[in-house]
């Protein structure tokens, strides 16, 4: 009984192992594509209207009502201690440090994300990587490295949008609403908001981007057969990278404050 | 020019291939036969370096390509065509774009010679007028002219064929295989076919390979395996169900 538990836990153990290794590899590849030359533009690009632009107005609905809801939380929590007034620096630090890259990192890890790992997982099942190699294309820089620099530059861009769009969320409840001073709102906020508050938000939005890209293409460049096999990984890399999101943004903001 | 050695490849305990060796000439069509299932895609993804061996090497121009790695194993590769079962056209491009998307992001070659090139190759496997739909759009027979027409686009030394006639009806099957041999006489390159199609085949390749249990049991001239004595050919040949071959 110990002997066959013992066993298994070993297979775990060399299993993760395995998977980690690979995993790491797999980043360490991507890395190094992606900052030796040649670099394909055009898939950047591409990639960038995919994940960046055509992710905006997702970032804008979930930002806007975020930046609502903190309105009416902050309101109605710092009005027990007579702070209302402090409203405006509450919902900016908490969209610029949290929320605003870890909602959009999200948001775009189940629109993008996903669909990353659908597409080079069924060009993976029906032999197109195989394709690209036999015309001397390295798939690498070709469908890895362009994702993961459209990712690096959205992401902190797609957060900014989210945060200035949840900050006027919070603004129409707090001042136009509730009755906040719209002086108080925006200058208080102004005296409280620093700039390493910002810079805190924009690494973890181009941490996010690499984290996004490198579970999502792996689970797709690694899929196993079949149509079951692609939507297998899918699930598996929306649910991975939005796991690392949240534990890659505990352990960014103890190490950051 | 192509020189396979001793290869042997398992897949989780599974043994695939147990010292396949065979060589094919410059110039020469080579047909691989043998049951379904038993490692001939394998075998034939080893020759490019798409799967590597456990044991055994395969060489090309003396080149093995188990020792190169990165820009030199893509330069390699760059000299292969391979048509493969299901075609492997990019769904989201059309078959124009299919056809040039090599000639785009490895050569030099402008606009205009581009697409002389391409309409040129469609027109060669009888897909003119097809160039702007998409692999969706057409016949199975068509997928394998486009992808046979996307690897002849660069004129590659050597061209691999992965059952290039599976799920084709008969005349349309011949027909492929046809245009298999005349863009070999036309071409000159070197290949491998890896086919089903018996005797049918061996009209347009010079010698065939036959794999059985992951070995080549017999390399012979088309003639020379389908009058061959030996029992496990012969039935192989013939579809007999009768004979050392065992059938589960």
């Amino acid at each position: 009984m110990i002997i066959v538990l013992v066993k298994k836990l070993g297979a775990i153990s060399l299993f993760g192992l395995r998977v980690t290794g690979r995993m790491g590899v797999f980043l360490a590849m991507t890395l190094t594509y992606a900052i030796t030359p040649p670099l394909k533009f055009s898939r950047v690009l591409q990639q960038i209207r995919f994940i960046g632009f055509q992710s905006t107005l997702v970032i804008f609905l979930t930002g806007a009502f975020t930046g609502l809801v903190l309105g009416f939380q902050g309101f109605y929590t710092l009005n027990r201690f007579g702070s209302t007034a402090l409203l405006g620096p509450m919902v900016a630090l908490a969209l610029i440090k949290e929320l605003g890259p870890v909602l959009s990192a999200l948001m775009v890890t189940g629109r993008a994300g996903s669909a990353m790992t659908a597409e080079i997982g069924i060009m993976r099942i029906t032999e197109q990587i195989d394709a690209l190699k036999l015309m001397g294309l390295n798939p690498f820089r070709y469908l890895v490295v362009p994702r993961l620099l459209a990712c690096i530059i959205c992401l902190p861009l797609l957060s900014s949008i989210f945060n200035v769009v949840g900050i006027f969320g919070g603004y129409i409840i707090g001042v136009r609403v509730l009755g906040v001073g719209e002086g108080n709102y925006f200058e208080e906020m102004a005296n409280y908001v620093e700039m390493k508050d910002i810079l805190i938000g924009i690494y973890k939005s181009l941490s996010f981007g690499v984290l996004i890209t490198w579970v999502c293409c792996y689970k797709g460049y690694y899929t196993e057969y079949g149509a079951e096999g692609v939507s297998k990984a899918t699930t598996q890399a929306v649910v991975l990278s939005s796991v690392l999101i949240l534990v890659w943004d505990y352990f960014m903001t103890s190490m950051l404050f | 020019m192509i020189k396979v050695e001793d290869l042997h490849k398992s897949f989780n305990g599974l043994e695939v291939l147990r010292g396949a060796s065979f060589h094919v000439a410059k110039g020469e069509l080579l047909a691989l036969i043998g049951r379904s299932g038993y490692g001939k895609s394998v075998l034939l993804k080893h020759v490019p370096g798409l799967i590597r061996p456990d044991r055994g090497r395969v060489q090309v121009d003396g080149k093995d390509l188990g020792t190169l790695k990165g820009a030199e194993l893509e330069k390699m590769r760059s000299r292969f065509g391979f048509v493969f079962q299901n075609g492997a056209l990019f769904d989201s491009l059309t078959i124009f774009d299919n056809v040039a998307f090599p000639l785009k992001e490895k050569t030099n070659l402008s606009g205009t010679e581009i697409r002389k090139r391409v309409l040129s190759i469609l027109d060669e496997v009888g897909l003119s007028g097809a160039e702007n739909k998409y692999p969706a759009q057409i016949s199975g027979g068509m997928v394998r002219r486009a992808a046979l027409a996307r690897s002849l686009v660069r004129n590659p030394e050597i061209m691999l064929f992965d059952e290039p006639t599976t799920g084709l009806d008969p005349i349309i099957g011949h027909a492929i295989l046809n245009l298999i041999g005349s863009c070999h006489q036309r071409f000159e390159f070197t290949g491998i076919l890896v086919t089903h199609e018996i005797p049918r085949a061996f009209e347009v390749v010079q010698k065939v390979a036959m794999l059985h249990e992951g070995k080549i049991l017999m390399v012979a001239s088309p003639q020379g395996i389908l009058s061959s004595t030996d029992p496990i050919v012969h039935q192989f040949i013939t579809g007999s169900i009768e004979g050392p071959i065992q059938y589960h």
